[in-house]
């Protein structure tokens, strides 16, 4: 029962090594293929996922209590498999900015992969440590893999410090709660987390780890890293950190919050609301001034963490599973972004907005993908990114005859959306009404790359068309927590 | 009753076809616009056959005709229902034959045709879809898919230096409306506890055990102002006519003439069943803001340069009629403000087309700029004529019949019978002077030099969407009953409703409503 409850895992570390391994047997000019390798191998894992013979839908903890399978684990360990998959993707028609180490990148990714499922079962702290750190670090490696770019290495740099002091908050948070109450393990916390809701060392401690989720998934004020190194880091880094490693962010916060510490929560609710709030307004507002794309899309991700903030500061579990969903249309929406950006912008040194001008004539298949994709971040039907929100903005207007406060946070939430439309606008502006744009020449777009934008584009308008079985995935993970 | 309604198809013809065209090349011309044009003729046609089979119809239980209600989200309560009553038969009709006027009129666009036809379709399918939508989420949704080609519409294919700042405004504007909007339809779902967004069975629910008092008074707003918003509610209403004078003709007759009753139905279709208590509270404020709407308008209107800009105006103007309707919340205003939101849509896509046209021929529309243009352009001229004489509320068109009616309505309410005093002066008066000063700058006087050349010989087909909309006006001027036989039954429905509902100690506190939401059918 043990070992077999992390077969997904082991079989994904295997990946990686494989993968690592394959450099002495593959001929260098045949490397970016085994990107395709690795895809063919986490879809399989992805269809095992969905199979229901045992491998993820035994339901359960395991590994004394550390590891645990639940519909919300499994919920995130697909949504994972699904980003690696597109992620690899991206990586594959990018492999050519690479100056070498094409498949370590490729098994770091995969290594990355691991941390993520593994987060996604953790039920206790020393867990939530281990895998949070088994993404950060080969994310530092993610982010610093063109070696000849400086923008790549000072994002590194960046990235790494910030990092470790947020690691080191964390682990200082952990060491609190552990001095305080003598549980690590996220089920015996609950039991006793209610007695310790006035003792300040342990508040402290549960700060301190909200510190390092924080940082995960850049929310005010442990959001300074996003924009350098979402501008910095290679594009397929940068959409493996939107979606990846955020997701990886909120399942641990929704552990933290609503397994293990729900009596420190529920007196949280007001810094919750005003985190949610600020990180909102300050993501949309600094989004709004720039014009390096990636830049952009690293403030509307810090945005977009306050959007999600708010399903997590709603306290009940539609909210949880607005989360949920919010990040599986998310997942579509900005992968299908840094797609166009990684083709479009192949070589335009500065990647910023212009270089999308006259994108219509260039190739009207990425005309219509960073459409459809824009218009999904702003939240506009039919696409995925309205009924994430709409789901979120409920959850949060249900708690109002509780607390008023939610009134106004559901409208700082509007007013975030307003700015947005503003700024993805633009975005689409350059595409269709740049006059003279300077380059004319077509892009084509190899089959695989065309392949994953469908898919992309398949799962924004299936999730904004179709939420029901989504959506009801993610109600049943999120009762799963509760 | 599961088997699909002629509704779905009048909505979805559009839709389906917008998506169909994403695969001709774009350089197919004559192709795509004919399948447009077929495209709104057989929606056209369809709502034609349904406003004529309507009293025939097998009625529902709740009231609906041509019903279909299929499970979407079942978790959320959300279901893909449509059907139609007396007070969105009409809109629906109005709406369909407007798309197709619209997309005739499209000829004028010379520019990335296929994605103009792409837009337009959608915008048409999506307001004709929330119209004839009974569950709270479509309902929205679709108004918002229609919206979007607005923006883009007006963004890409608009003229004039001021598009940029127009179609940031419109955008902004509209946006707001629709998120405020949107905020207080999720507060009426949650609060009403019943755990559906289907409109009559949340009527039903609320009837069994209406809402508070405070949490209408506090939800109302929201609708009000959202709604407002998209309606160009005084002093909300900046963005129209500055957006219709730069829209395209289409995009302008289709949003000025339908998009934008879609407020004003949620008010009638939502606000007075569900929130009677609160519409009472509002009803002064409703009014006054309603003679902001008119006065303030027409006054406006009276002194611009800019013919689609005193169109506009005088479009925002009308609405103030339609909330004035609505405030009275008695059957004879209500029915009288549906009739205006009709009538209105057929005149407003008229005058907007009309512009486009003179747009078209004189490259101007600097009402200094024009004069004499009768003689060169005889039947556009008579029927620019006629649509003034429609504005100022002659009998005969279908305005007048609205506007009186809303006036008795209003009127039987004695704590309004100074506005009604101040709106029939602004009414009639400022409408007449604006009106007339248009026409004779316009139509008549000495024909400057440069247009000696343009000639008026336009093809029959290129007339057809003119005369059907004045015909449309004509019709429902001179037989008002076709409308308001089926309108009355159902607007006494919602005014008895909001009646009785007036006297009635509903006061709970915010708190105590909590009980109110989980029991459903006590």
């Amino acid at each position: 029962m043990n070992s077999s409850s992390i077969t997904l895992e082991i079989c994904v570390i295997a990946l990686g090594m494989v993968l690592m391994l394959a450099d002495f047997f593959v001929a260098p000019d045949r490397k970016r293929y085994l990107a395709y390798a690795g895809i063919v191998a986490l879809a399989g894992l992805l269809l095992v996922s969905f199979s229901g013979d045992g491998v993820c839908s035994i339901f359960g903890a395991s590994f004394s209590g550390s590891f645990v399978e639940d519909p919300m684990a499994l919920f995130f360990k697909r949504l994972f498999i699904g980003s690696a998959i597109l992620v690899l993707f991206l990586a594959a028609e990018f492999s050519d900015r690479f100056a070498s180490g094409l498949n370590e990148y490729y098994s770091l990714v995969v290594f990355a992969l691991a941390g993520m499922l593994f987060a996604a079962s953790a039920n206790d702290f020393v867990m939530l440590f281990v895998s949070i750190e088994l993404i950060t670090i080969t994310f530092y490696v993610l982010t610093s893999f063109q070696k000849n770019r400086l923008a790549s290495l000072e994002a590194a740099v960046k990235y790494l410090i910030l990092g470790a002091l947020a690691s080191a908050f964390m682990v200082f948070g952990i060491a609190l709660i552990w001095g305080t109450s003598g549980e690590l393990n996220f089920n015996g916390l609950a039991q006793v987390s209610g007695q310790f809701v006035n003792n300040k060392l342990f508040l402290a401690g549960c700060l301190f780890v909200l510190v390092g989720l924080g940082f995960k998934i850049a929310a005010f004020p442990f959001q300074v890293w996003a924009p350098d190194v979402y501008q910095g880091a290679p594009t397929p880094t940068t959409a493996f950190l939107a979606i990846g490693s955020k997701a990886a962010g909120f399942v641990l916060l929704l552990r933290v919050l609503f397994v293990a510490i729900p009596a420190v929560t529920h007196h949280w609710v007001h810094l919750l609301m005003a985190l949610s709030a600020i990180t909102i307004l300050y993501g949309n507002l600094c989004a709004m001034p720039q014009r390096n794309l990636k830049r952009m899309l690293g403030y509307s991700s810090i945005a977009h963490a306050g959007y999600l903030l708010l399903g997590v500061a709603a306290l009940n579990s539609s909210g949880q599973a607005a989360v949920m969903y919010y990040l599986a249309g998310y997942l579509f929406t900005v992968t299908a972004a840094f797609f166009v950006i990684a083709l479009v912008l192949r070589h335009v040194p500065d990647e910023n907005v212009s270089g999308l001008a006259g994108l219509n004539h260039r190739s009207p298949l990425l005309a219509t993908t960073m459409t459809i994709s824009m218009v999904s971040l702003a939240g506009i039907p039919p696409l995925a990114g309205f009924f994430g929100k709409f789901l979120l903005l409920k959850a949060i207007i249900e708690q109002g005859p509780a607390h008023h406060g939610y009134y106004l946070l559901a409208f700082i939430a509007l007013v975030g959306v307003i700015i947005s439309i503003s700024y993805y606008f633009n975005v689409i502006r350059a595409i269709y009404w740049t006059r003279d744009p300077a380059d004319l020449s077509p892009i084509t777009v190899s089959g695989p790359a065309r392949f994953s934008i469908a898919i992309c584009v398949a799962g924004i308008f299936w999730l904004g068309l179709f939420p029901e079985s989504v959506l009801n995935f993610a109600m049943s993970a999120a009762s799963a927590i509760k | 009753m599961n088997n699909i309604s002629i509704l779905t198809y009048i909505a979805g013809i559009p839709i389906f076809v917008a998506l169909l065209l994403l695969l001709v090349p774009s350089n197919y011309r004559v192709i795509f616009r004919a399948v447009s044009v077929l495209a709104a003729f057989v929606s056209m046609i369809l709502a034609v056959g349904m406003f004529c089979h309507f009293n025939q119809a097998q009625v529902d239980s709740e009231g609906f005709r041509f019903v279909q209600d299929v499970p979407w989200v079942g978790s959320l309560g959300i279901s893909y229902h449509v059907g139609v009553d007396g007070i969105n038969v009409g809109l629906i009709l109005m709406g369909a034959i407007v798309a197709f006027a619209a997309t005739l009129c499209s000829w004028e666009i010379k520019n990335r045709e296929k994605e103009f036809y792409i837009l337009l379709l959608l915008m048409s399918g999506g307001i004709l879809g929330a119209f004839a939508s009974l569950d709270l989420f479509f309902f929205y949704f679709l108004h918002e898919l229609a919206l979007v080609p607005t923006f883009i519409m007006i963004g890409v294919w608009g003229r004039g230096e001021r598009k940029n700042y127009a179609t940031f405004q419109i955008t902004l504007y509209l946006s707001i409306g629709a998120l405020i909007a949107l905020l207080g339809l999720i507060a009426l779902y949650l609060q009403s506890g019943a755990n559906t967004f289907d409109i009559p069975k949340l009527i039903d629910v609320i009837k069994a055990n209406p809402l508070p008092v405070n949490v209408q008074n506090f939800i109302f707003p929201f609708l009000l102002f959202g709604f407002g918003i998209l309606v160009s509610l005084w002093p909300f209403h900046s963005w129209a006519p500055l957006g219709y004078g730069v829209a395209p003709a289409p995009t302008a007759m289709l949003h000025s003439g339908v998009l934008k009753k879609f407020g004003l139905y949620g008010l009638i279709r939502l606000a007075v069943p569900l929130l009677p208590q609160a519409m009472h509270h509002w009803m002064m404020a409703i009014a006054w803001l309603a003679i902001g709407n008119i006065l303030y308008n027409g006054w406006v209107a009276m002194r611009q340069r800019d013919l689609n800009l005193l169109i506009g105006n005088s479009s925002v103007a009308h609405m103030g009629f339609i909330f004035l309707g609505i405030a009275s919340l008695n059957l004879i205003g209500l029915s009288g403000a549906v009739l205006i939101m009709v009538a209105h849509g057929f005149l407003a896509a008229l005058s907007f087309a009309l512009s486009g046209f003179i747009y078209q021929k004189t490259g101007t529309l600097e009402i200094s700029e024009l004069g004499g243009l009768c003689r060169k352009l005889p039947f556009v001229g008579t029927l620019l004529l006629m649509a003034a004489m429609a504005g100022c509320g002659l009998p005969g068109f279908a305005n007048f019949v609205g506007e009186v009616t809303v006036f008795f309505g209003v009127w039987s309410v004695p704590a309004l019978h100074f506005i009604v005093t101040l709106a029939l002066w602004g009414g009639l008066i400022i409408g007449a002077v604006y009106m007339t000063r248009a026409i004779r700058n316009v139509l008549h006087g000495p024909l400057p030099s440069e247009f000696a050349q343009i000639s008026g010989s336009t093809s029959l087909w290129r007339k057809i969407p003119y005369a059907l909309l004045l015909a449309s006006l004509l019709l429902f001027g001179c037989v008002p009953s076709l409308l308001t036989d089926k309108i009355n039954p159902d607007a006494a429905r919602l005014t008895a409703s909001a009646q009785t509902r007036k006297t009635g100690p509903t006061l709970v506190a915010m708190a105590q409503a909590a009980p109110l939401k989980s029991p459903l059918g006590n």
